[in-house]
Order: structure tokens, then sequence, then C-alpha cells
């Protein structure tokens, strides 16, 4: 898949073939010429026939370097323009995906699999296209020429056949001896980064403990096995450029001494002279060649996870006949519904039927883990169900069109994710042409309006990426005035009330039941205090309803609602909020 | 998001050689490379034996293009020889009438001999070993004068008889240079041999030293300075200076050593022919720093968009369901390919230009092979150069090009370690956490008192101003106010993890800071949210509190904590091994295992996060019951979410702002009708 990225450039990939031949041949004839010069020299020729033959050695260079000028550039065109269309496709094929994708990808994953692997791909494309393309052209012209040279003296191919042989041998033998070792390499860096991390995150806990020297052991271990892994690989790999240097001198010496028998006139000298370095050329053409193998698994794999995100399909999308959902009245039902993320055994949620009518405020409640969030989470369709069905205004969410679905629900996720822009351009994201009138209304329900008038440039202050140069608090309260703006006849609002403070939480809730009386809303909440008041309560407990009802009949049915009103209010604070 | 993972700036970019890369400048070059000198000090001696085996191996290797081409000389002066006398051969017997060479060389001997005087010494040089060969008898005056006329002809042979093709004389040149090439080899081996040692030695003593710096800097150190910076001191900047050492140093003697050398055996061939380099090298070298000052440009472009670009899609992917909630795909990708084809075009750009490199290098290279070749050629047709002689100049100029060429490369990475260093031993020489004293806290009751304490994270913002209060030993406090109001704080000053700007802190009387710091952490106990597990069995991770525990104690503790039933559930019990992640135990039982830690400790203050949210009701009312068997009988601060735990304790500190704004208990708290009062009650009223 990653290889129909290069279709388009097939024109230009065999251009650049043409371009590597010519350039191949030139940079071969060069030492053909020499050795034509030192042959009319010997044999006293006059100086313009070793100008003449100068000039069109001169030739030769020029033609070679202007190949290999515009294949240096039709590289650069090609790698950078497939990483481009690769990257697209990749970005444009992940924002397709749903949760579930995610979960299965990881974003780290992805976003690695979008940015250095691809990089990965390109430096590769480049590589290839100018190193590896060209060397075999070289490791044949060149083979081609140097028989042509030995001519008389034929045991001269054998040099050159010992000599890659040599090497071939002696850069597989090292690469297979070093190779585990500098797999590991990583491995023990990684956990070098991992315990050194953790000293820095336990900083507090190492010295409330005074366990600093065991600290310093166990880092002490991991540093030292670095240290000789690296060693190890470093020595290995020593050998190398040594016994590349010998292999060199001794194609050289070898030549010589098999010429010194054999050669019988001139001309065999000097085809000697341009044998040498034919076999130089050769030789290094065959090092570029080993080189694919060094260079190739890592691509090899950053193609492979490519090719994984572009094969991927999206679980959710459009059904065939899926309709315009228009605007909804928000009437919300569901229908036994059961959601297990994956292939996992246990299901996230199990058997959930309860009914929302729009004007109601439904709260979910629950510890961690107990479902609370998936629950909401499916009607948007951020997930589709295992088995059961949700419906608004009597019809199966999955009858609609995505797009139509999601323009009627309005949403603030538990997390708070703010996109780098202005305080305006995140809570106009559902419509960026909405009047202002509208943002001010929507932080104003939101109780964000007073710290964003405090900000230097109020609503146009500019928020960074993640909303990172904003508290929690505003963050969440941005993120709800974001959802309040969009106008929606559902809400939901997941865990969104967690970092404000009791204060701002009571008016949040109070501004909220004035202005959005009339349309249904989804509060998922860990405070009892945030949700007493609700119309209907669930209880959620490992992924199954355990209570339903107001928070006076669950303080008398459902024992898991009371252990958490115990664990949160005492008695007196109990009998108060009834 | 994994976007803080790596602060700091992308230290190499990932496309391309450091060249191309603007390098960064250290500050002080002279005084880093002093302190890293120093600081190898031990290593020196090592080092400098290798630079001369660096140095040796390059000169032995210096001669041998000047030794090939004698080879080549001589193979060419026998071959020449070989062909002038099969010439000869091929004309003489013919003319002088006789069928073989040896009796055509009978007659020109008899002739030879019978020359006199003048005529006599003035072949005596080339025919004198004719004299050896017996003279035929038959000699008739016609074959007389062919051979005077063939004389001139035969003084031009080198050789009297047949020549051979001097084998030996080659092949001992040969097996010298054989010797010399492996003996630098050799050398080249031991060299890096020996460097990778130092290198990897150094580099361990760098990690190890940052290691142990890491646990002496005070934590106001790391206000300022993000994990991952320290951690890219550890890898990076580390990993920059080993490289270095093994390989860019030794690399940048060998390209001096060259460099002199081959000039040296240049100019010795001819100094016309070394013109060739010397004009051709600083044109080379202008180009290319022509090019690197073009490509610069584009890749610094390349760089800041590809940080665009992947900002872009770390900001998309993890805002992917605020995107699909609000449908907002098809901007983003519009964005994106905005971006995109920004990125694309820059790297496009310098990829080409760093690709124009070696095409100009090749095309420099092989202008001076070209011209040596016309040069050379030109020479040896007018006397003084022998063929061997190119065939060696030639070999020379592409050694000469590869250093210089190096050259750049080599500067640029030298600047980047000692850019490196710098930031190594800034950290390195950073202040440490001081000892304010040395006295031993004995028989620790656990009444705290605080007098006028003043502090701020940054000296110019102090944000508690003047707290004064005192606890009683066993006393519960808890901390209350909004998340962000600094309730950490109170814990960071307890542990002396901060130092006050002014007033004091009185364990039982005595200013903390009289107390030796290890010894006065040793009896406070904390008990935090973030609980910090390290992969290993669980036994180890409870002994931790205490390290010379025995698995009874521990059990022990475990048991006092609620947390033997759970772990008893586990594969391998107490051997159940906590992965690297921390994340096959949940957040509950790790909770409960940093209480059995603290249980194990024993400590008479003690210091606890109050769970919130990320736990199950059922392990939340355990480790509520945990803390309170913790709790019992020492002092102890809460920082506290409960509203049931903060009526039940004895003093409540109030933050807000960072500042401890009211104090009390709950009753009064309330009375006092204040921030307290305020957020009680907005809890509860709807």
């Amino acid at each position: 898949m990653v290889s129909g990225f290069y279709k388009k450039y097939i024109p230009l990939i065999l251009l650049v073939l043409a371009l590597l031949f010519v350039q191949a041949m030139c940079d071969l004839a060069l030492p053909d010429k020499m050795a034509q010069i030192m042959n009319e020299v010997i044999t006293g020729a006059a100086t313009t026939a070793v100008l003449k033959i100068g000039l069109v050695m001169l030739g030769y260079s020029a033609a070679v370097t202007a190949c290999s000028v515009a294949v240096g550039y039709l590289a650069a065109y090609i790698g950078s323009g497939a990483s481009r269309d690769m990257r697209a496709a990749i970005f444009n094929k992940v924002s397709t995906f749903s949760g579930t994708e995610y979960d299965r990808f990881t974003t780290s994953s992805l976003i690695t699999r979008s940015t250095n692997d691809v990089m990965q791909i390109q430096m590769f494309t480049i590589m290839l296209i100018r190193i590896v393309l060209y060397a075999p052209m070289m490791a044949v012209g060149g083979i081609i020429r140097a028989v042509q040279n030995s001519s008389g003296m034929s045991y001269l191919v054998w040099v050159i056949v010992a000599a890659v042989a040599a090497l071939v041998t002696t850069i597989l033998v090292l690469l297979l001896v070093a190779q585990p070792k500098f797999m590991s390499l990583q491995k023990i860096m990684d956990r070098l980064n991992l315990v050194a991390r953790e000293g820095l995150t336990g900083m507090m806990v190492i010295r409330a403990f005074n366990t600093q020297e065991r600290e310093e052991q166990r880092f002490d271990g991991v540093n030292k096995e670095l240290r000789d892994t690296n060693l190890f690989v470093n020595r290995v790999m020593s050998a190398l450029m040594p016994v590349i240097m010998i292999i060199m001198n001794g194609v050289s010496i070898a030549v010589v001494w098999i010429a010194s028998y054999y050669a019988t006139d001139i001309t065999m000298v000097t085809n000697m002279m341009a044998f040498m370095q034919y076999a130089m050329q050769i030789i290094m053409a065959f090092m570029m060649v080993t080189m694919v193998f060094v260079l190739m698994p890592r691509a090899i794999v950053a193609a492979k996870r490519i090719n994984e995100v572009l094969k991927t399909e999206s679980v959710i999308s459009d059904a065939k006949d899926a309709a315009d959902a228009g605007r909804l009245k928000g009437d919300v039902a569901f229908e036994n519904v059961t959601f297990r993320y994956g292939d996992s055994e246990n299901a996230a949620i199990e058997n959930i039927s309860f009914t929302a009518a729009s004007g109601m405020t439904t709260a979910i409640i629950g510890a961690t883990g107990s479902g609370k969030s998936t629950l909401v989470s499916l009607l948007p369709r951020m997930y589709d169900v295992s088995s059961g069905r949700i419906t608004i205004d009597g019809k199966d969410i999955r009858s609609f069109t995505l797009k139509s679905l999601r323009d009627n629900i309005a949403y603030v996720p538990q997390k708070n994710v703010l996109l780098s822009g202005t305080i305006a351009s995140n809570i106009k994201y559902a419509d960026e042409n909405g009047s202002d009138g509208r943002m001010v209304k929507a932080s104003e329900i939101a109780q964000a309006a007073e710290f964003i008038n405090e900000k230097p440039e109020q609503y146009d202050d500019p928020i960074a990426q993640g909303g990172a140069n904003v508290s929690g608090g505003q963050k969440q309260r941005i993120a709800i005035a974001r959802a309040v703006f969009k106008q929606a006849p559902i809400y939901v609002f997941d865990d969104s009330f967690s970092a404000l403070d009791f204060k701002t939480d009571a008016n949040l809730r109070k501004a909220l039941g004035e202005n959005l009386g009339d349309k249904t809303i989804f509060i998922v909440a860990q405070r009892v205090g945030s949700i007493m008041g609700a119309d209907r309560i669930i209880v959620m407990d490992d992924g199954k309803m355990v209570g339903y009802g107001t928070h006076r009949q669950l303080m008398e049915t459902c024992p898991v609602y009371q252990d958490i009103a115990r664990s949160q209010l005492s008695e007196e604070e109990l009998a108060n909020a009834r | 998001m994994p976007a803080n993972n790596h602060a700091g700036p992308p230290r190499r970019g990932p496309m391309g050689p450091g060249m191309m890369m603007p390098g960064e400048k250290p500050k002080e070059f002279k005084k880093t490379l002093g302190k890293l000198i120093r600081y190898m000090r031990t290593s020196l001696p090592v080092m400098i034996v290798s630079f001369l085996i660096a140095i040796a191996s390059v000169i032995l290797t210096l001669n041998i293009p000047n030794i090939l081409g004698e080879a080549t000389d001589t193979l060419i002066s026998g071959v020449l020889g070989k062909q002038v006398y099969s010439a000869v051969e091929e004309e003489l017997p013919s003319r002088l009438g006789v069928s073989s060479m040896d009796s055509a060389l009978e007659i020109v001997a008899g002739m030879y001999n019978s020359m006199t005087g003048e005529n006599k010494t003035k072949y005596d040089v080339t025919l004198g070993d004719l004299a050896s060969i017996a003279p035929s008898d038959e000699v008739d005056s016609a074959q007389n004068n062919v051979a005077e006329k063939y004389l001139e002809g035969l003084m031009s042979l080198p050789l009297y008889y047949e020549p051979q093709i001097d084998i030996d004389s080659i092949i001992r040149i040969l097996i010298l240079m054989i010797a010399l090439i492996c003996a630098s080899g050799a050398l080249t081996y031991v060299q890096s041999f020996l460097l990778a040692g130092v290198a990897q030695k150094i580099s361990y003593r760098f990690r190890r030293d940052i290691d142990v710096k890491i646990s002496k800097l005070p934590l106001k150190y790391y206000d300022k300075v993000s994990n991952g910076e320290v951690l890219s001191y550890l890898t990076n900047d580390v990993d920059n200076i080993s490289i270095t050492l093994n390989q860019s140093l030794a690399q940048f003697v060998t390209s001096i050593t060259t460099l002199v050398g081959v000039l040296i055996m240049m100019l010795r061939i001819s100094w016309i022919l070394t013109l060739i380099p010397v004009v051709i090298v600083p044109i080379s070298l202008l180009l290319i720093m022509l090019v690197i000052k073009h490509s610069q440009k584009h890749f610094v472009r390349q760089q800041k968009y590809l940080a665009e670009v992947n900002g872009h899609i770390e900001e998309m992917y993890g805002a992917h369901q605020v995107i699909d909630l609000f449908n907002a795909q098809e901007n983003s990708r519009a964005e994106f390919a905005e971006y995109n084809n920004k990125l694309a075009s820059a790297a496009r750009k310098s990829q080409f230009l760093s690709g124009l490199m070696q095409p100009i290098m090749q095309f420099i290279g092989n202008i001076g092979y070209v011209l040596t070749c016309i040069v050379g050629g030109i020479l040896v047709v007018n006397g003084g150069l022998g063929v061997g002689n190119i065939q060696a100049f030639i070999q020379y100029i592409r050694q000469f090009n590869q250093p210089v060429s190096q050259f750049g490369n080599i500067m640029n990475t030298l600047q980047l370690t000692v850019a490196s260093a710098e930031r190594v031993f800034a950290f390195l020489e950073a202040d440490e956490e001081k000892e304010t004293g040395d006295k031993c806290p004995e028989n620790v009751q656990g009444n705290i008192e605080f007098k006028n304490v003043r502090f701020g994270y940054d000296p110019d913002k102090i944000i508690i101003n003047d707290f004064s209060s005192s606890v009683r030993a066993g006393e519960r406090v808890a901390i209350v106010g909004p998340t962000g109001a600094g309730k950490t704080t109170m814990v960071k000053l307890l542990m002396r993890y901060y130092e006050l700007n002014g007033g004091a802190i009185y364990l039982d009387g005595r200013d903390m800071t009289e107390f030796n710091r290890e010894k006065l952490r040793d009896e406070f106990g904390m008990v935090l949210q973030d609980t910090w597990l390290f992969s290993g069995t669980i036994m180890e991770n409870i002994r931790y509190g205490r390290l010379d525990a025995t698995d009874d104690e521990v059990k022990a503790a475990a048991v006092t904590a609620c947390a033997d039933h759970f772990i008893r559930t586990l594969e391998g019990g107490y051997g159940f091994e906590i992965n690297e992640e921390a994340d096959n135990i949940s957040q509950g039982q790790k909770q409960l295992l940093t209480i059995a830690r603290a249980v194990l400790a024993d400590p008479k203050v003690l210091i606890l996060d109050e769970a919130t949210s990320s736990v199950d009701t059922r392990t939340e009312l355990l480790i509520q019951k945990a803390m309170n068997r913790l709790m019992e009988g020492r002092t102890s601060f809460i920082i506290a979410h409960r509203l049931s735990t903060i009526k039940d304790a004895d003093l409540i500190l109030v933050m807000r702002d960072g500042d401890i704004v009211e104090q009390g208990n709950h009753e009064t708290l309330m009375k006092q009708n204040g921030f307290y009062a305020t957020l009680y009650n907005s809890q509860f009223s709807r």
C-alpha cells in the first residue's frame, strides 16, 4: 500500500534510472580514459593528444555531475512528494477513526506512524534512489569494464570476486555478531530512561524514605549494562574500518602482483591501472548494496506500520440507508444496551435500559471503571453498542448519518481538550460564524465569563496546544461553554465539574437548570453533592445498572449508592439534602 | 499526550546530517572544554596514546601510493624493456643473417670485444656484459657492418639479454606494502578499541554522576528544569559526548595528520601537480560553505514545518473525540493539508540542497583527477616524472579531498558536544541541597509548631505570608481548599523539600532546620495519591518503607493496611511482580500498598493525601479504614476531600491561592462565616 504512493512517480523513476545509467556510463569511462592518457604518455605522444583526452574526461565528469544533481533533485521531489501524500492519507484515514481504532492503535502510536514512520520512509526513498539504484549499475558496468581491462590477465577478475566476497562476509559477520546486542541496546536505553524517570517522578517518595542509595544502585545496574553493551558493539564494529582498508589495499597489491607476471606490453600495464580503479568502484558499489540490508528492515517496519493504519476501516460509519436526523426533540431511550471494548471478555456495560425524555436531567454515578463514561459515549456513537439499541425520538441512532446525529448532541468530554487558537475560536468551535452574543451567553452559563474578562485580551486571549496555559478549572468551563454554545437538544456532561470548586459547581448547575431546562441532559459525576437534585440518577457498578431513581429513592433502596453517599457526606448533610 | 515527554529542543534533526543544522554554539567554549578535559583526566593518557597510535597508523599508510607507484614503474620499465627487446629480436638476427638471437648476440659481442679506446668506453655502460659472451668465430665483415649499424639501437636496450620484469623487486615492494597495511590496520583497531573504552567509561561516569546529582538537588531546582530536560542530559547530551570521544576526536586527529602528510607526499612528487589540489580545495570549500549556508535556511524551515505538522497531528489525534463530536474533521484535514504542503516543499528543497554536497565534492574530485592526468601526463612526456608517480598522485589527491570535506562536519560535532557538555556541567554544578544542621531527632512526640512561616516558590512571589499555628502530638490536621489552592505546599514544607523564606517550623520545640534532613524525614511518613511503585515484587515494594524489615514484619504491615487480603488473591501472593508501568494492579490496591509501606516505616508524623476519584467504592472504604488505623497515635496532616474527615479533624487549615486563609475546627470556622463556610455551604445548596 505504501508502494502505491510511488505509482504516480513511475515516469520520473524511469527518468531517474535513465539518468543514473548515463551517470554510471560516464563515471565508468573515466579510468579507461586515464589509461589512454598513460598509454600515450609512455609511448611518447604529443601534449595535444593528452589534452584532447583530458578534455573528453572533463566532459564526462561534467555529465556525471549534471546527472547526479538531476537525480538528487528528482529524489528529493519523489521522496518529499510521496511522503506528503502518505502523511495526508494517514491523517485523513485516522480522522475517520472512532474510539475503537484509537484504542487499538493507541494515540501515541498513531502519532509516530504519521510522523516518524513517514520520515523514515522518506529518508529511505531518497537513499534508495540516490545510492542504492546507482550501485548495481556501477557494479555491473564496472565488472564489464574490468573484464575488458583484464584481457591476458584473467586472474585479475578473481581478485575482485575474492575482495567482494571477503568484504560482504566481513560486514555480514560483524553485523551478525553485533546485531543482537545492537537490538538490546535500545531496550537497555529505554530501561535507563525508565529508571531515571522513576527517580525523577518519585523524588518526593525516595527522599521521604531516604532510599537514594538503593535507587542509585538500581540505576547503576542498568548504567553498567549499557556501558558494557555499548563497549561490545563499538569494539566489534571497530574492526570494520581496518578490514575494509586492508581489503581495498590488498586488491591493489594483488592486481600489481598478478600483472607483473602476465603483462607483456604497455597497454596491459595501463589497463591494469584502470582495472585497479574499476575494482574500487565495484567494491564500493557492493558496500552500498550491503547498506540496504542495514537500512531496509527499519523502512519495512515503518511501511508495515503505515499499511496497518491505511488498511483499517473504522467500525463506525454511516449505514447505507442512513438518513439526515434533522433537528431532533431529544427523547433518548437505551434498550438492553450491552457494550464491550474490542474482544474483551467482560462487557464494559451490560443490559442497560432506561429512558430520558426531553427536559429531564439524568445523572450517572459510580466508581471509576464502573462504565459511566462508556455509557454516555455510546450516545454520539463514539462507540457502537454490541447488542441492544439506543433510540432518539424513537429511531435507532444508527439510522441517522453520523454527522447529523452528532449535530444534535452537545458533549463535554471527560478529558477537556482545548485546541490551540483563542478562547473565542474554542467556544465557537461548533460554528465559527456564530454571533459574539451567543458566545458571551454561553460563557456566562458556563461560569467562564468572569475569568475570561480578566484575561488581557478577553475572548481573543490565546490558548496554547491542549489548553496548557489555562488552569484545569478554566479549561473545564471553556469546554462547557463550547458545548452550551452548540445549542443542541441533548447535552452530555461527562464528569465535567470535577475541577470546579464547590461554589462554582453550584452556580454552574443553577445556570444550566435555568437555561437548558427544556433539554435532555446527562451528567456523569463523582460527587453525590453535584447530582442529588437530578430527576433521575443511574447508579453504575461494574458495568451494571444497580440503581435507578431519585436521590431519596436510592438512599432507601440502593446499597451501592448509600455507600458512596455515606463516604462523602455525613448523616446530617444527607438529612439536610432531603 | 506525549507532548511533554521530550522537552527541550530536538538536538539532532531527524533528517539528514548534523552538518546541515546550524549548530548550537556553546556559551563558553574554552571554559567548558577545560572542564571536560579535567573531568576525563584519568583517561587522558589512554586518549593521548590512542591519538599517537592513530597518527602512527596514518603515517604508516602515507607512503603506500608511492610504493605502489614504484611497483608500477618497475613493471612499466620491465615491460618496456621486453617490448624493445622483442622488437630488436625480430629484426637483428635476420639482418645479420643468423637464425637466432643468441647467434646475433655472439656477433655483436665479437664486435664489441674487438673495439678499443674511446669507442669501447662509450659502450661499456650498456654492453659491457656482452664481454662474458663468447664471440662467434664465423663473423664476416658484412655482418660486422650490420652489427655496427645496430649498435646504436642495441644501446637503448636496458638489458643485454632478454629482459625480465623485475618480479623479485616488485614482490619485495608488495610484501612491504602488505606489512605496512596490516600494521596500520592493526593500529587503527587498537586505537578504536582503546577509545571505545574511554568513551564508554566517561559516559558511564557522566550518567552515574547525573543520577547521583538528581537526588542531591533541592526540589526547587526542578521547578525550573523539567524531567524531560534532565532525561535529555542523561541520554542525548551524554550520547553526544560519547560519540565525539569515540569517533570525532580520532577523526579530527587523523584528518589533520592525513592532510599534512599527504601534502608533503604530494610536494615530494611534484610541486606543480600539488598546485592542483591547493587551488581546487579552497574553491570546493567555498562552494560547500555556500551550499550549507543556503540549505541551512531550508533545513531550519523544514524543522519548523516538521514541528508544526507533528504538533498539529499530536493535537488533532489527542483531540479526536472533540473533533468527532463537533463534526470538525473537514476543517482539521484542510488545516493539515496546508501544513503538510509547506513541509513537503521545504523538505524537497532542503533534501535537494543537502544532496548537492556529494555531486559537488565528486565533481571537484574528478576535476582534480583529470587535471592530474593531463598535467602529470605532460610532465611525464617532458621527462622528470614516472607514470607510477601519477598513479600515486591520483590516490593522494583523493586522500586529500576526504578530510577536507569531513572537516566541517567534525567541527560542527565538536561544537555540539561542547554545548552538550556545557549543559551537563551546568547540571552537575548546580547548588545542592544544603545541610543546615546535624542533630538527630530523638524520642519524637510529634508536636509541630508553625511560627510566622513565610514561603513562596519564587522568593519574589510569597504565597504563604505569615502563618502561625500549633499542632499537638496525635492531632489530626485537615488541609482543605479548592483545586490548585496549593494544598501540597504544606507537605513540601513539612518534609523540608523546600526551605522557608521566613519564620520556622518546630518539631517538639526544636527548629526543624537544626536537624539532619535525612534523619528528620525518617520521622515523617507520606502517603500520596500519586502512588509510587517500582517494578519488583509486592514484598520489595512494601519493604521500601524500611529496607531492613523481615518478611513477617512486611506481612504484618500489609495486614494493618488492609492489603493482606488482596495480596493473597494475587498470583504468587507477596511474590507477585508489579510490572514496569505498574498497571497490573489497580489504583486502589496501589494506595493500600503505599499505606502498608508507611505502616512499616512507622513514622511519628504522617502526611496523607486522601483518595478522590480513581478508586472503586469498596476499595475506597478499605483505604479509609487503613488510613484511620495508620493515623492512630500519630500527628497527621491530611489533604482532605471528604467532608467527614474534615469535620472530624482537630484543626482545619483552609487554603486559597497558595495561602492559608483560615484555621480552626469545623464549628469555629462555620461561625466565622468566611471562605470555609462558603465552600461548605456551596456544595449542599442547590
